[in-house]
Parts: C-alpha cells; sequence; structure tokens
C-alpha cells in the first residue's frame, strides 16, 4: 500500500535555522531517501521550491484563472514529500518519524486511494 | 427456551473473541466481520436447539463467522486472486481454532490506535469488546446516537482505508500503546463512576464493562500497570452503594457504612496490589491507596502515613496539582489540618479555580477552629461546583457547621 508523506514546515522557521542545523537535516534527507531505495519502500519523494513560488488555477465560469499565491497565510506550508510503500500505517508513520521536517513541523500521512480495491 | 438463554450466555461470553478472530480473517473490515458474527449467533440460534450445542461453542461460532465472512468476500470481491488466497488456506478443525491465539488483545490495541481521535477509541472499544449497541454508548456519553454512529463510521473506515494494523505493536511501542488501551479503559471508568448525569443504570454498566475489559488485558498482558489498573477500578466501584444515600447525597468515605462495601471485588483487587506495585506505575500506587482504604475496618483506622507517602510517591511520578491536593489532605488527615494547610494553600495559583481546592482549605480551616476563613472558603467553594449532588454536599457542610461555630 503507497502513502503520501508530506512535509508540512514553517518556511521562515525551516531557513533561520543555523547553517549547521541545516547541513546536518541535509545529511538526515538524503540517509533516509538512500535507506528507502534500498528498503524499496521509496516510490518518489522531492523538495518543493518555497511556497513564495507558488501559483493556483482554477476554472469559474468556463475561464482558466491563474493566480500569484497562495502565500504562507497558515502557520506551516507543504515543503516536500516522499510516497513510499508500507505495509500498514504503523510502518508508514514510522518512517514519517525518521523525516527530519517532523522535528520543527509535521508529517501528514495519508494512504493513496486505490481504484482496483472494490469499495 | 432454555437453549436459546444458554446461547444468549455463550453469546456474552465469546462474542468478542468471535470477533476479534473474524476481524483476522476480514483483514480489517470490522463492518463485515460484526456481519459474519451476527450471521453466526442467528445461525447457532437455528442449529444449537434442533443440533444440540456443539462441545466447543467457540471453535463452532468462530468457524461459521469465517465462513460467512469468506463468503461475503466471495460475493463482494471481484479479484479472484484474494479469494483463491483466502480459500487456498487449509481448513482448521473446531479445537485448532480454538486454540488460536487470543485475538482480543489484538482488537484492543487496534480499537486504541494513536490514530484514532480518542473518543472514537473509547466508542470503539466499547462497541467492538463491550458489544454495547450504538445507542447505548451514546445515551451514556450524552451524544445523539447519529453523532456516535458516525463516529463510528468513520473510525472503522480509516482502520480499513489508512490500513491500521490489526497486531500486538512491535515492543520499542508496546508500552506506549499498552498506556493507550489502559487510557481508554479508566476513561470508560470514570466515566461511569464520576459523573453524575445521565441514566445512571447505564453508568453502572460502563464501571462494569470497564471492570471486565481490565479483566481481559490482567489476562492477556502480564504488565504490572495492568493489574495496577484492574485494583484501582475494582476498589473505587466496590463502594458504589456506600457512595451515596438514598436521596442522591454524596456520603463521604469517612462516613461512608463500610459493611456495604462490596467484599467479593475488595478480596478479588487486594491480592493484585503487590504484584502491581513491581511496577511502581500511577495505577498501582493509586490501586494501594484505595487498598488501604478498603482494610481499613473503620475510618479511624485508616493507614494516613502510608497514604500520604504513596501520594508523595505519585507526586514524583505524576506531578499534578490534583494530586499534591490529595497529598495535602492526606498529610492533614496525618498529622493534623497546621501541617496539611501550607501545602494546600501553596497550590492557589494552580488550583484557586477548583471548587475542591476551596473545599479542602474550607474543611482544614474548619478543624483549625478559623471560622471566618472556612465560611469565606465553603462560599468560594459553592461559587465553583458544577454538579448539584456536589453543591448540596457543600451548602450541607456550610449550614452544619454555622449553626454548630455560629452564634
Amino acid at each position: 500500500m503507497q502513502y503520501l508523506l508530506m512535509i508540512y514546515n514553517n518556511e521562515k522557521e525551516w531557513e533561520s535555522q543555523a547553517p549547521e542545523v541545516l547541513q546536518q537535516q541535509y545529511g538526515e534527507y538524503m540517509q533516509l531517501t538512500e535507506d528507502l531505495k534500498k528498503s524499496g519502500q521509496l516510490v518518489a519523494g522531492d523538495r518543493l521550491q518555497s511556497v513564495t513560488t507558488a501559483t493556483t488555477v482554477r476554472i469559474r465560469d468556463g475561464k482558466t484563472q491563474v493566480t500569484d499565491g497562495p502565500f504562507a497565510e497558515t502557520r506551516e506550508q507543504l515543503g516536500g514529500y516522499y510516497l513510499v510503500e508500507a505495509a500498514n500505517l504503523d510502518e508508514a508513520t514510522k518512517i514519517a518519524a525518521r523525516i527530519p521536517g517532523a522535528r520543527l513541523g509535521s508529517i501528514e500521512v495519508r494512504p493513496i486511494f486505490d481504484y482496483t480495491k472494490p469499495r | 427456551m432454555n437453549s436459546l438463554a444458554a446461547i444468549d450466555r455463550v453469546f456474552r461470553a465469546e462474542r468478542a473473541r468471535v470477533l476479534a478472530t473474524t476481524i483476522r480473517v476480514t483483514n480489517g473490515d470490522f463492518d463485515l466481520a460484526e456481519e459474519a458474527v451476527q450471521d453466526a449467533f442467528a445461525a447457532a440460534v437455528q442449529r444449537w436447539p434442533v443440533e444440540g450445542t456443539p462441545s466447543e461453542p467457540r471453535g463452532w461460532l468462530t468457524q461459521v463467522a469465517r465462513f460467512k465472512a469468506i463468503d461475503t468476500i466471495r460475493r463482494r470481491i471481484k479479484l479472484r486472486e484474494i479469494v483463491a488466497a483466502e480459500t487456498d488456506q487449509p481448513e482448521l478443525s473446531e479445537a485448532e481454532l480454538v486454540a488460536v491465539p487470543d485475538d482480543r488483545l489484538r482488537l484492543m490495541f487496534t480499537c486504541c490506535h494513536p490514530a484514532l481521535a480518542r473518543e472514537a477509541q473509547v466508542a470503539l472499544t466499547l462497541r467492538t469488546l463491550g458489544g454495547l449497541t450504538t445507542e447505548e454508548i451514546a445515551r451514556a456519553f450524552l451524544t445523539a446516537p447519529t453523532t456516535m454512529a458516525q463516529r463510528l463510521v468513520r473510525a472503522k473506515t480509516k482502520i480499513r482505508d489508512a490500513r491500521i494494523p490489526y497486531e500486538i505493536p512491535e515492543s520499542s511501542q508496546l508500552a506506549e500503546r499498552l498506556d493507550a488501551v489502559m487510557a481508554v479503559i479508566y476513561l470508560v471508568f470514570n466515566e461511569g463512576y464520576a459523573a453524575t448525569a445521565g441514566d445512571s443504570w447505564l453508568r453502572r454498566d460502563l464501571c462494569r464493562e470497564a471492570i471486565r475489559l481490565g479483566r481481559v488485558l490482567v489476562e492477556l498482558s502480564d504488565a504490572p500497570e495492568a493489574k495496577g489498573l484492574l485494583a484501582l477500578m475494582l476498589l473505587h466501584d466496590s463502594r458504589r452503594d456506600a457512595r451515596t444515600d438514598t436521596l442522591g447525597d454524596i456520603v463521604l468515605l469517612e462516613d461512608q457504612d463500610r459493611s456495604s462495601w462490596d467484599r467479593a471485588q475488595i478480596d478479588e483487587a487486594l491480592p493484585l496490589v503487590p504484584l502491581a506495585l513491581a511496577g511502581v506505575g500511577p495505577y498501582a500506587l493509586q490501586a494501594a491507596i484505595a487498598a488501604l482504604h478498603a482494610q481499613a475496618v473503620r475510618a479511624s483506622d485508616t493507614d494516613w502515613p502510608q497514604i500520604a507517602a504513596l501520594f508523595g510517591e505519585l507526586e514524583r511520578r505524576q506531578p499534578t496539582p490534583i494530586v499534591s491536593l490529595n497529598r495535602a489532605v492526606a498529610v492533614a488527615m496525618w498529622l493534623g489540618p497546621q501541617a496539611g494547610l501550607p501545602i494546600v494553600e501553596g497550590l492557589a495559583s494552580e488550583l484557586g479555580d477548583y471548587h475542591l481546592w476551596h473545599a479542602a482549605r474550607a474543611d482544614l480551616l474548619r478543624r483549625l477552629g478559623r471560622t471566618d476563613d472556612a465560611r469565606a472558603a465553603y462560599r468560594a467553594a459553592l461559587e465553583r461546583v458544577g454538579s448539584e449532588p456536589e453543591r448540596r454536599f457543600l451548602e450541607r457542610r456550610l449550614a452544619t457547621f454555622t449553626s454548630v461555630t455560629g452564634p
């Protein structure tokens, strides 16, 4: 079963950390990604660019509206994700707990919808 | 008629176990498992009076429920390979099914999984392990049945769709997860024991159910705290008939008719306490305190030095102002009000809004003969009191004491 682990952090808080702390966290991310690759649990994983680069698309009355934002109105923003293969929720939360972002922000764990499963 | 009563007894005794095993077959689908178990009992009602009660009723029921569940899966699912995998399993004999490790603990851990909200944990535990109906749970927690039904549906859907595992947690998480199970059981108990609102019969039922779950936990886990929790619940509940008078008014521990305490429950609890104390956890310490009360033939026989020491230990492990207040009261009972008062007054900033803090302070002031201060403190308690029986108690206290020391 696949789970999306969404990494929410406060960008400003994240960037204001000491350089050596940031460096250490990069190292931890690399290590985690490497470990997940080896165990076969990694499906995908990326860091997103800053929320200041975000663009929102909506279709209203048949017209496409493209707007700047959303801006960092909420306290935490989506900053990256891992898509992992895990046997169950406990296995997924165990991976989530290894994400450095969990210490400053939080990780939302969501199961991926399975269309092959009858409902 | 007799055999139906017998089936009813089996139903009550075995439902949770049969359900717990069936949920394993349905891969965590609670609804499907509940349906299958219901079907199995319906089959028993039809067949046992004719064919006779099987030698292993639980094995029979588990087998039938398992078939019913597989049957439904087969009908429901188009994916042949899943059915094939399930039906490829060798059939188990009734004896083998009885020997299946107890699945109820697994079920407890799933119902109390931290990914579920606490209120959902409580509802699910009462529904699946306690066998209470949705309406009963709703009534006990003073919520609308539709709200409770939604809460249960949401919890079961999350278990299935997010795949909350149906297993005993690994050892690194076991202690923490066991704490959650015990917290849920104790919450159910307190809901029945502490609250004064709602259907009193149902509230007593909640206490009984919590004790029953506590017994199951002791049977399945050798954690000392499980024994502590069970002993604590048994001892508190043993005083249920003495805690209130015929008018529903509160009777203080020191004024209770100790002969009306439930001896059988006390006798079940006392041997558990020393075993529980091997772990020195909060439940064990509270059980030890309750045991000292249970062992005092008269209120004046109470071993207050020991109780004060136990509260001191509890305070070190679980430093909350309520525990400190209890220790202060015990110290006052042991060494006199002048020894307890400074501890109580030291908690003013934390408990100044809590009516029982004012009531405890009032009582100590009264015993010290500080009449005016005591009267003011009782009034302060009355201003903050929530429940009716407690209000009546404080008013009575204020009145008696005013007439004794008044002009």
